[in-house]
């Protein structure tokens, strides 16, 4: 198994095209988090504090969340638009096997990719915020990182899986990003659809992340961060499977 | 050795392969001849366990493929359908097969050396030629030093050269004793490397012979072989 783990980590890192869709998350997430910290500092000078800042701090993972999305779609998908997952089963004939050892060189890529993501954020975000900063220690705040890499990571292999299940990279990014755009926008707090599209798996992700507003009759949610990420453990789990099984039944070849 | 048992594979109503049975011995290059469309690519994507049969089984060495652990070590395969990421570099993309089997990396280089594709390795495959990707196949196919190969229509795309060198590649591997199974769409160009012949049209197999008796009545290879398929491809 840890062949195929270093293997499946050898693809990664060796298609150039692949590595650089994660190259805008790790720019702008930062970046736009700067500025969203100076802008929120700069409406709020003078005025009593009683928002939350570190919805300043993580508001840019919503657009951050797209390049790994694309990653988590590109790395599987484009082993089956080139042909390559043939190659990869013949060298690993075991389909579960192969499969499994692919979500765990995601699963460590993107922990890392979204742990320096997730920092760098949280301290662009706090230089731009100023006087309205929080500490690396404050309350609530490494609970968010926490979140914010665990987000990260989900968005990831939800994509993944989602493109396993449906062998196609095209298919599970017109489902993908729009999701992820609305969902952006507040997808999750129009009231009229509220009841449902609360628990979409970005949106029950938000929760941990502080861009929601607990209590709030538009803004909050039914239920409370950790449970948020339980339900978006379980659509990546759902979408994960879906590729096993989808790998595990089907030929490889159309 | 390769064993083909009653192998069938239906894809919607294409009849692909039609209880096909033979097989395969070390020690001579055996070439798996039919027109196009006959079912030869389909066979060995069924004997590698990418597709699955309908009916029937392909043994290798008595195991089906799906069972070998760290298969590159016991089959060397090529497939006619490109089967590598054109973004990456020839070495990497051995280096990951390699790795996944637990091959040194020495066994990369020296693959490369043998296909002669030093130059290029670096390179990234979307700018090969087909030739260049076959000989990359092929040395993907020789990364394990396995006892039995399977080759899906290796000639194509190769210069005359290039045919000349896997003619000899083809028959040293053979003679080492292993077990040499090699498609073609041309009759003539086989002739030339094997000795064992599988003839296939529609799915079904026509002939289990070899090179010597089939040409013995016939007169010729060529007529032979468009007697033996007489109804052309579908
Ligand atoms: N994945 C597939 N889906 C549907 N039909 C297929 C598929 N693969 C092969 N076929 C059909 O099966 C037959 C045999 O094809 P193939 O094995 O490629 O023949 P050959 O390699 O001898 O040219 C053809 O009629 C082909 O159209
Ligand atoms: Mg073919």
């Amino acid at each position: 198994m840890t062949s195929i783990l270093l293997s499946e980590w050898t693809k990664i890192r060796t298609v150039r095209s692949t590595v650089w869709t994660l190259l805008p998350t790790l720019l702008f997430s930062p970046a736009i988090a700067f500025l969203a910290g100076r802008s929120f500092s700069d409406s709020l000078a003078g005025r009593p504090r009683d928002f939350d800042p570190l919805f300043a701090t993580f508001y840019s993972l919503t657009l951050g969340q797209l390049g790994v999305a694309v990653f988590g779609v590109l790395v599987i998908g484009s082993e089956h638009s080139t042909g390559a997952i043939r190659s990869a089963l013949m060298a690993v004939p075991q389909r579960g096997k192969l499969y499994l050892a692919k979500v765990c060189a995601i699963i460590l890529v993107m922990l890392g990719i979204s742990a320096v993501t997730a920092v760098a954020t949280f301290f662009a975000a706090q230089a731009g915020l100023g006087p309205h900063k929080v500490t690396l220690g404050a309350d609530g705040v490494p609970e968010a990182l926490i979140g914010a890499v665990l987000y990260l990571t989900m968005i990831c292999l939800l994509a993944t899986g989602l493109t396993a299940t449906l062998r196609s990279s095209i298919a599970a990014l017109v489902i993908l990003l729009p999701l992820l755009f609305l969902g952006g926008a507040g997808l999750g707090n129009i009231p009229q659809i509220k009841d449902f599209a609360q628990y979409l798996p970005d949106q029950a992700g938000m929760v941990i992340l502080h861009l929601t507003v607990p209590d709030h009759p538009q803004f909050g949610r039914d239920y409370g961060p950790w449970t948020g990420l339980g339900i978006m453990a379980l659509w990546t789990l759902a979408a994960l499977l879906g590729g096993l099984f989808t790998l595990r039944r089907r030929d490889a070849v159309h | 050795m390769i064993d083909i048992r009653h192998l069938t594979k239906r894809y919607g109503r294409t009849l692909a392969v039609d209880d096909l049975s033979f097989t395969v011995k070390p020690g001579h290059v055996t070439a798996f001849l039919g027109p196009n469309g006959a079912g030869k690519s389909t066979t060995m994507r069924l004997m590698l366990g990418l597709d699955w049969p309908t009916h029937g089984e392909a043994l290798i060495d008595g195991e089906r493929y799906e069972r070998l652990r760290h298969p590159l070590h016991r089959v060397g395969a090529m497939l006619e359908a490109r089967s590598m990421h054109g973004g990456r570099t020839g070495y990497h993309h051995l280096l990951w097969m390699a790795q996944s089997n637990r091959l040194p990396k020495a066994r990369v280089n020296r693959v490369v050396e043998m296909v002669g594709l030093q130059d290029a390795a670096h390179r990234r495959v979307s700018g090969y030629s087909l030739g260049m990707t076959q000989r990359l196949g092929i040395a993907a196919a020789l990364l394990g030093d396995p006892p039995v190969l399977l080759l899906d229509e290796p000639v194509n795309g190769l210069d005359p050269e290039g045919i000349v060198w896997i003619r000899h590649l083809l028959k040293d591997l053979a003679a080492e004793g292993r077990t040499v199974f090699v498609s073609s769409h041309f009759m003539a160009e086989t002739a030339l490397t094997a000795q064992h012949l599988i003839v296939i049209g529609r799915g079904r197999l026509l002939a289990d012979t070899t090179v010597a008796e089939l040409a013995g009545q016939a007169g010729s290879l060529e007529e032979a072989f468009i007697r033996l398929t007489a109804g052309g491809p579908r």
